[in-house]
């Protein structure tokens, strides 16, 4: 049954083929046999996920379910969980209970879903590779040699290794998109402020955004309609009508624009990647889609413009780590001064004390109008790179990433070289626009993925070109394992 | 933007974070070459544009000043280090 999507799920839910107990347990089995060797999730909740199916059995028998209910997910370590550890991927919350439930975990709980665990991730999602985890890497199912991508590469390893019906990431430069491509999942970043921050430990809050990840866009369009919407308690959510995502899905491509950026398809772009981007491309010219050539002039600045502001504020969002309130303290500190320093030394791993330090610096007296106003000013010229391409085309596509998952290792200790794979993007963050990653065919046995960005509240579109496309190729529907 | 050991130490101290001697270099290597990246920016005309804080240009909204959270000081507490009487527990600061 995990071969099934997850609207394919809902349906045997509700017609009673199958019990959610029953998946529960299949998941939890498939978890407990084939996890080891991935390491995709760091905390599994057997008991609660029992709990919650049994809840979502009695809801579908008294006809009170949602489309939801019932079905098994994973929630990257991120999202606050009450009783649950929330561990963020990192030592210093290794210990941390979350004492609150997030607005998306408490989204999903409402709908009826079940969650079978928290994933691993980049701790603090601070990563591409998912190789700063305190719990160890996680390995790509379609080879365990490689990465998975990050920062939401447990959930995507997860999904794609049918251990969860779907799961949730967050993406702040690529962190849902970039590991969906690399292992042939359908994974959505939502326009900024569409889905609540509350409860999700920040990273980046102007940049950060949860969204789903699935194996289809179908599956998407489910996840994101529980997700989605104002939350009073998220000081940047946005106040912006809900519409249904499911109900665009079918309609035809004709007359799609669809733009290629110049400046994505260049130096750097693997060739198996481009060669099957390319086929992706005819197959959405043959389903009615116009393609043209747009420009991003200003695409090369967002990686240093990107790691001023995401370190700039990552530096201030983790200063709430001191040893002091939760988390983890340092052993015997001699004096405050000391408890801070070692508390920190301790429980922060060497990225995260980098983008820190960085951001440290970008802010520091003096600096600030050299650093972050300019990247500030650069987001801007970004944005407007976005709105004069929209003014042309309906969706932008390119690759989600310039080369295939590489070996675990490979780049650990080069973090520029690992920072410049997430250019195609990055660009989405900075902007706040939506973008939806999608499996185009394989390079070297390996799974590419496809990006399609849109304007801002695109995500109906974006679904429905994603859906599309997934009607006339199979590419979603194979497995690794 | 080069950094040198002074200026890793500088920026660990304001950070708070406690660095190892033979950390140091490769940290000044590091940091340097990410600094090498952002510096990128730096040959860009950006006189003139404004700055973009919120990609959807919204401002902080407001609410009335009133208490709408309950007192969770137990539950917070509950996953403190340290505490004693509702208080959390540093080293001793004043002599």
């Amino acid at each position: 049954m995990h071969e099934k999507t997850l609207a394919e799920l809902s349906a045997a839910l509700h017609s009673k083929a199958i019990s959610s107990v029953e998946l529960t347990e299949h998941y939890l089995a498939r978890i407990q046999q084939l996890d080891g060797a991935i390491n995709s999730f760091i905390t599994v909740t057997p008991e609660l996920a029992l709990e919650q199916a049994r809840a979502a059995d009695a809801r579908l028998a008294d006809g009170s379910a949602s489309p939801l209910t019932g079905i098994p997910l994973a929630h990257k370590d991120l999202f606050c969980t009450r009783g649950v550890r929330t561990s963020c991927g990192s030592k210093m919350l290794d210990n941390f209970v979350a004492p609150y439930e997030s607005t998306v975990t408490q989204r999903f709980i409402d709908a009826g879903a079940v969650t079978l665990g928290k994933t691993n991730m980049d701790e603090f999602a601070m990563g591409s590779s998912n190789e700063s985890s305190f719990y160890g890497p996680v390995r790509n199912p379609w080879n365990q040699e490689l990465i998975p991508g990050g920062s939401s590469g447990g959930s995507a390893a997860a999904v794609a290794a049918r251990l969860c019906a779907a799961a949730t990431g967050t993406d702040t430069g690529g962190s849902i998109r970039q590991p969906s491509g690399f292992t042939g999942l359908t994974g959505l970043k939502p326009t900024y402020g569409r889905v609540s921050r509350w409860g999700m430990i920040a990273y980046a809050s102007s940049l950060d955004q949860a969204g789903p990840m699935a194996r289809t866009a179908e599956d998407c369009a489910l996840l994101l309609q529980a997700m989605a919407g104002f939350d009073e308690r998220d000081s940047t959510s946005v106040e912006h009508p809900v519409p249904d995502y499911s109900a665009e899905l079918n309609q035809p491509l004709q007359g799609l624009r669809v733009g290629l950026p110049k400046e994505y398809f260049g130096e750097g772009l693997d060739a198996g990647i481009a060669n099957t981007i390319d086929q992706a491309v005819k197959q959405l010219q043959a389903l009615g889609a116009e393609i043209r050539e747009v420009s991003l002039p200003n695409a090369e600045l967002a990686i240093p413009a990107y790691y001023v502001i995401a370190s700039a504020e990552a530096s201030s969002n983790l200063s709430r780590f001191d040893g002091v309130r939760y988390g983890y303290r340092c052993e015997n500190p001699t004096d405050l001064m000391d408890l801070y320093l070692r508390s920190r030394e301790e429980g922060f791993g060497a990225e995260v004390k980098r983008r820190i330090m960085v951001g440290t610096y970008a802010l520091s007296a003096g600096y600030y109008d050299a650093y972050y106003l300019q990247a500030q000013k650069i987001r801007r010229l970004i944005k407007n790179d976005f709105l004069a391409a929209f003014e042309q085309v309906d969706v932008i596509l390119s690759p989600t990433s310039p080369i295939p998952a590489f070996r675990i290792g490979e780049k650990i200790d080069d973090p520029v070289s690992l920072y410049l794979t997430d250019i195609y993007t990055i660009t989405a963050n900075l902007a706040g626009v939506p973008g939806v990653a999608l499996p185009a065919g394989f390079a070297d046995d390996l799974p590419v993925g496809m990006q399609l960005l849109g304007p801002y509240f695109s995500e109906p579109r974006l679904l429905n070109v994603a859906h599309q496309y997934q009607q006339a190729t199979d590419w979603h529907t194979r497995a690794p394992l | 933007m080069a950094l040198d050991r002074s200026d890793v130490e500088h920026l660990a101290h304001l950070a708070r974070i406690g660095l190892k001697e033979a950390e140091i270099p490769a940290y000044a290597d590091k940091l340097s070459s990410i600094m090498g990246l952002i510096d990128r920016m730096q040959a860009v005309d950006t006189s003139g544009v404004q700055p973009l804080a919120h990609p959807l240009e919204t401002t902080q909204r407001l609410r009335a000043d009133v208490v709408t959270e309950d007192n969770q000081r137990d539950a917070l507490q509950a996953i403190a280090p340290a505490t004693e009487q509702g208080l959390y527990l540093v080293p001793r600061v004043i002599e």
